[in-house]
C-alpha cells in the first residue's frame, strides 16, 4: 500500500485557457470549444486523434454527455468528474492517471464552469435533498473564521492582519492586472482594499475570489511521446488528492488556523516527485486563493513558511511577482477568476506559460534557477473542517 | 390527588416598546412593552421551549402531551408531534392539538386535569393585528407548559380542588381562516355577555372545591377581553391585592398562553396550603382552583416569569413589522433555501428534533450529526446516543454573514464547543451582531430555520446565556 504517484512519465503537450469574464454571450458549449480548440491547435492534432476525454464541471451540465455533444465527439469515452472547487484538477488527474496505466496514448482534460447564468451574484452550490439540518453559511463566512482564529493563535494584531490580507489581494490584483486573460485587470492599493465595507465577518468583497465563467484544456501523452507534439513538454512530477473527512467540523481540536487536508496532501505530493525541501525546489506557485486567508495559511500547510509566519513573509513581498517565491502570478481565483470546474486547470495553464518562458514579460517570473524549477498548482474545495485538496508538481525537464 | 406537578414557562428574548408604534404606522401604541417571537420562533418552537423547562423541573414524564395555540405553524398536520420529538418522548406518549381558539388552551387543560395519563399541556401564542392596531400593541407571545396528574405519578405541587365551566353562543371575536387580524363586536356588548358567565362559573368552581372567596390568597383572570376582565375583576368578591397581575404593561396579553404564564407566575410566589383560583373568559368561562402542596416548597421552577419579564432586549418597530410579515425589506441577493427532504429528515429525527448526537463508546469522540462510523479509531456502530440539547457550550470562533440568505440578515454563526465534549457549528439567534464574542456562553434553542414550500424547517440554534441582571442592564441603556 503506497501513493507512488507517476513521476515523469506523462507530460502535457498543449493547453488551453478562455479568458475568465462575465461571458454573458457565451454558454458551456462555446467555452469548451474555445479551450479545446486551443489545445487541439497547440498539439497539432485534431479531436479525432485524442482517444479519452475528462470533463470537469462542478454543475454546470451532467455526464459526459456534456462536453461529447460541444464537441460532437464520435464514438468516444467521455467522463464527466465533480470534486467541488478541484474539479478541473481532477480531471487532469483522472486523464494523466490514464495515460500512465497504458490504457490510452492521448488523452485530454477539460474543465469548464458557466456560472453566471444563475443570476445570483456568487456560488451557489446545488441543492441536494436532505435534512434541513446542513450549515447556513455561505463560503466566505465559512473561511472568514480562519482570520480570528489566526490572528489569537499567533498574537497578530487583527487590524495589522486586516492589512496582510489586504497584501494578498493588492498583489493578487496586480499580478491579473498583467494578465489579458484575467476577470480584474486594475491594480488595487491596501488601502483601497481596506476601505471596503465587510460581507462576512472580517472579510469584504475584494477578499473574495472573482465569479467568472472559462474553461480550460490540457492534453496529456506517455513522456517518451511528448516530443512528437511538442519541443517543450512540461511533465508531471506529481498529482496528489486528500479528501478531508469532515471531521473538522466536529472535532474540538480542530483550531481553524490551518487545514489538515492540506498538510497531509502537501506531504504525498513532496514524496511523489522526491522532494525534501520544497522551497529549494519550487519556483512558482498557483495556490487556491480563494478567500484572502486561504492564502495566508495555504503558504503554511504548503510548507513555504513555518507555522504562524506566512503573515511576515507576505509582508516582506517574499511571493510578490519579483519575490524568491511568486504565487498566484497570474493574479489567481482573486484577479483571474473562479469558473469553478476550469480553475484547477487555469493553474496548470499559467505554470505551462512560465515554465516555457511564454508569459507575458511584465509578469514573467524570474525566479526559476538551477535545481529550483519546478511549478506547483494547489486546488482545494470545501470549507475548514471539511475540504478536498489538490496538489501538483510540474516541471519542463526530466530529472 | 390530581394536580399540577411541575410547569415552565418561555418568554421570547425580543420586546417592542409600543411608544414606537405610532410614529410609522400612525396611530396605536402606547405604554410599556410586549413580547415578540423571533423571526425564528412559531408557536411550536414556543411550546418547545416551554415544555423543556417544564420537564426540566421534574422527574416525572409524560403519558400524552396537548399542545394548543390559536395560531399553528400548520394545519392538516399535527404540531404537537414535532414538540414530541423535540422533547424525545416515546411513541406511546400520544401527541395531538388543541387548535382554533383561545378557549381551546383551557379546554386542554381541562381534559387533562380531569384524569387520565400524566399529560404535558403545552400553550402557545403569537398574537398579531394589523399595524397600528390595538391588538397588536395589547397582544405578547409566549408559551406555557403545564405538567399535570396524579400524585402517584409525582408529588403534586398545587392539587384541583373544584371547577366549573359556562357555555354561551355569542360573536365578540372572530377571524377567519388565513386573515391577518381579528374584529371584534363592539366592546360593550362582550363585557354584557362575559359577566354573567363568568360569575357562574367561579361560583361552581367555588362550591365544588367547597370555600367561600375571600380564601383565595391568588386570583388569575385571564381572556382577550379586557373590558370584560376588569368588570368581572370588581364583582368575584376577592381582594384586589390577591388578583396576580396580568402583565400587560411588559409582556401584553398571550393569548392560548396567557393562562398558562398567570397561573405559572402564582404557583412562583405561592407557598403551601394557598388557594389559587383561574377563570379564562373565552367563548364562555371556565373556572378552576387550586390548593397547593407541601411539595412546593422543593420544586424549583426553570425560570420564574419575573426574571423573564425583566430580561429582554429590544426590537425596532421595522424589525417586527418585517417579522411579522407586514414589511417585506430586500432579501439577499441569494436563492432561497429548497425545501427539507422528509424522508431524510425522518431518518435524522432524533438529531433534527432532539439534537442528538452519538459517542463512541471507546474513544469518548462525540459525533455531531450522529455517525456509524467512528472519526477516532474507526469503530462502526459502536456508538451510544448522546442528547445534547441541554448542554451548554462555548463560542470557539464566530463570523458575521451578511451574504447568506436568512428570513432576517445577517447570520451570526458559531463553531462551538460543548461542555464534556463535543462540537458544532451552529447559528446563533437572540443575539446582535455587536454582541458575538469568543469565549460567550451558550446555551441551545429549537427553532424554525426558514420555510420551503410551505415546510417548515425546524432543527436547534443556540442563544447566549444571560443573566438576569445584565439584561436588565442592558434594557435600561437601550
Amino acid at each position: 500500500m503506497a501513493s507512488h504517484g507517476i513521476k515523469d512519465r506523462v507530460a502535457i503537450v498543449a493547453m488551453g485557457c478562455t479568458p475568465f469574464k462575465e461571458h454573458w454571450d457565451k454558454g458551456v458549449d462555446d467555452l469548451a470549444l474555445e479551450a479545446s480548440n486551443e489545445a487541439f491547435a497547440g498539439a497539432g492534432i485534431t479531436k479525432d486523434d485524442v482517444d479519452a476525454y475528462w470533463l470537469g464541471t462542478a454543475q454546470s451540465g451532467m455526464s459526459g454527455i456534456t462536453l461529447a455533444r460541444a464537441l460532437q465527439l464520435q464514438g468516444k469515452p467521455v467522463t464527466r468528474v465533480e470534486n467541488y472547487c478541484a474539479t478541473g484538477s481532477e480531471a487532469l488527474r483522472q486523464a494523466a492517471y490514464a495515460v500512465a496505466s497504458g490504457a490510452y496514448d492521448v488523452a485530454m482534460a477539460v474543465g469548464v464552469e458557466k456560472v453566471k447564468d444563475s443570476g445570483y451574484q456568487g456560488l451557489n452550490a446545488f441543492p441536494i435533498p436532505n435534512d434541513g439540518t446542513t450549515r447556513t453559511l455561505t463560503a466566505a463566512g465559512s473561511f472568514s473564521m480562519v482570520a480570528p482564529a489566526y490572528a489569537a493563535k499567533y498574537g497578530v494584531d487583527m487590524a495589522d492582519l486586516k492589512r496582510t490580507l489586504a497584501r494578498i489581494a493588492s498583489k493578487n490584483h496586480y499580478n491579473g492586472a498583467r494578465n489579458p486573460r484575467a476577470q480584474f485587470r486594475r491594480e488595487m492599493s491596501v488601502d483601497q482594499i481596506c476601505a471596503m465595507p465587510n460581507v462576512a465577518g472580517d472579510l469584504s468583497v475584494f477578499d473574495c475570489a472573482g465569479v467568472a465563467d472559462g474553461s480550460a484544456s490540457a492534453i496529456v501523452v506517455r513522456a517518451e511521446d511528448a516530443h512528437r507534439y511538442t519541443d517543450t513538454p512540461i511533465y508531471i512530477k506529481a498529482l496528489s488528492f486528500v479528501a478531508g473527512n469532515g471531521s473538522g467540523l466536529m472535532d474540538p481540536d480542530y483550531d481553524y488556523t490551518w487545514f489538515p487536508e492540506i498538510a497531509t496532501c502537501a506531504a504525498d505530493a513532496y514524496a511523489q516527485a522526491g522532494i525534501e525541501h520544497p522551497v529549494d525546489r519550487i519556483a512558482m506557485a498557483e495556490v487556491h486563493d480563494c478567500f484572502t486567508p486561504t492564502e495566508l495559511v495555504l503558504m503554511e500547510d504548503l510548507g513555504f513558511s513555518g507555522r504562524g509566519t506566512a503573515w511576515k513573509d507576505i509582508e516582506a513581498g517574499r511571493f510578490d511577482l519579483g519575490g524568491e517565491l511568486p504565487v498566484n502570478p497570474d493574479g489567481g481565483l482573486k484577479s483571474f477568476g473562479h469558473p469553478v470546474g476550469a480553475s484547477g486547470l487555469r493553474m496548470m495553464f499559467e505554470a505551462w506559460l512560465q515554465l516555457r518562458g511564454e508569459a507575458p514579460a511584465d509578469r514573467t517570473i524570474s525566479s526559476i534557477s538551477g535545481d529550483r524549477n519546478l511549478a506547483l498548482t494547489h486546488n482545494l474545495g470545501g470549507y475548514p473542517g471539511e475540504m478536498v485538496s489538490f496538489i501538483a508538481l510540474l516541471g519542463a525537464s526530466l530529472d | 390527588m390530581r394536580g399540577v406537578i411541575s410547569y415552565g414557562a418561555y418568554l421570547p428574548h425580543r420586546r417592542l416598546d409600543r411608544s414606537t408604534i405610532a410614529a410609522v404606522a400612525g396611530t396605536g401604541g402606547g405604554k410599556g412593552t410586549r413580547t415578540v417571537a423571533s423571526y425564528d420562533e412559531d408557536t411550536t418552537t414556543l411550546g418547545v421551549e416551554a415544555a423543556r423547562r417544564a420537564l426540566r423541573a421534574t422527574t416525572t414524564r409524560p403519558g400524552a402531551l396537548w399542545f394548543s395555540t390559536v395560531t399553528p405553524a400548520y394545519v392538516d398536520k399535527t404540531n404537537a408531534t414535532i414538540v414530541h420529538a423535540a422533547l424525545r418522548l416515546p411513541p406511546d406518549v400520544i401527541a395531538a392539538d388543541f387548535g382554533g381558539a383561545v378557549r381551546s388552551g383551557v379546554a386542554a387543560l381541562r381534559a387533562a386535569i380531569s384524569g387520565g395519563p400524566t399529560a404535558l399541556v403545552v400553550t402557545a401564542d403569537i398574537r398579531t393585528g394589523l399595524p397600528g392596531s390595538a391588538d397588536e400593541s395589547a397582544g405578547g407571545d409566549a408559551a406555557a407548559a403545564l405538567l399535570v396528574g396524579d400524585d402517584s405519578d409525582g408529588p403534586v405541587i398545587a392539587e384541583l380542588i373544584g371547577s366549573g365551566t359556562a357555555t354561551d353562543e355569542f360573536l365578540d371575536r372572530w377571524r377567519t381562516p388565513g386573515d391577518a387580524r381579528s374584529k371584534q363586536w363592539e366592546e360593550k356588548f362582550g363585557e354584557t355577555q362575559y359577566l354573567p358567565l363568568a360569575q357562574a362559573a367561579f361560583r361552581a368552581a367555588l362550591a365544588d372545591a367547597g370555600i367561600e372567596a375571600d380564601r383565595i390568597d391568588h386570583l388569575v383572570v385571564t381572556g382577550q377581553h379586557g373590558r370584560a376582565n376588569k368588570t368581572v375583576l370588581k364583582k368575584l368578591g376577592v381582594d384586589g391585592a390577591k388578583v396576580i397581575d396580568d402583565l400587560s404593561a411588559t409582556v401584553g396579553n398571550p393569548g392560548a398562553a396567557q393562562l398558562g404564564i398567570l397561573l405559572a407566575a402564582a404557583l412562583d410566589r405561592a407557598t403551601p396550603g394557598q388557594v389559587i383560583a383561574v377563570l379564562s373568559l373565552a367563548d364562555g368561562a371556565d373556572a378552576l382552583v387550586f390548593r397547593t402542596t407541601e411539595a412546593i416548597t422543593t420544586f424549583e421552577p426553570a425560570s420564574p416569569v419575573a426574571d423573564q419579564v425583566a430580561a429582554g432586549a429590544p426590537l425596532p418597530y421595522g424589525k417586527f413589522l418585517a417579522w411579522r410579515g407586514f414589511l417585506t425589506p430586500d432579501p439577499p441577493r441569494r436563492p432561497e433555501p429548497a425545501r427539507p427532504s422528509s424522508s431524510a429528515a425522518a431518518r435524522n429525527e432524533d438529531w433534527k428534533y432532539g439534537f442528538v448526537g452519538a459517542r463512541d463508546r471507546t474513544s469518548g469522540a462525540v459525533h455531531l450529526p450522529p455517525s456509524r462510523v467512528s472519526m477516532e479509531g474507526g469503530a462502526i456502530d459502536d456508538m451510544e446516543s448522546i442528547p445534547m440539547a441541554d448542554v451548554g457550550g462555548t463560542v470557539v470562533t464566530y463570523t458575521i454573514d451578511k451574504l447568506v440568505y436568512s428570513p432576517s440578515p445577517p447570520v451570526v454563526f458559531a463553531i462551538v464547543d460543548f461542555d464534556g465534549g463535543g462540537r458544532a457549528p451552529v447559528e446563533l439567534t437572540d443575539i446582535d451582531p455587536a454582541e458575538a464574542a469568543i469565549g460567550a456562553r451558550v446555551e441551545m434553542t429549537f427553532r424554525r430555520l426558514f420555510t420551503a414550500d410551505g415546510i417548515h424547517n425546524y432543527f436547534w440554534k443556540a442563544r447566549p446565556i444571560r443573566d438576569v441582571a445584565s439584561t436588565a442592564a442592558e434594557q435600561q441603556g437601550a
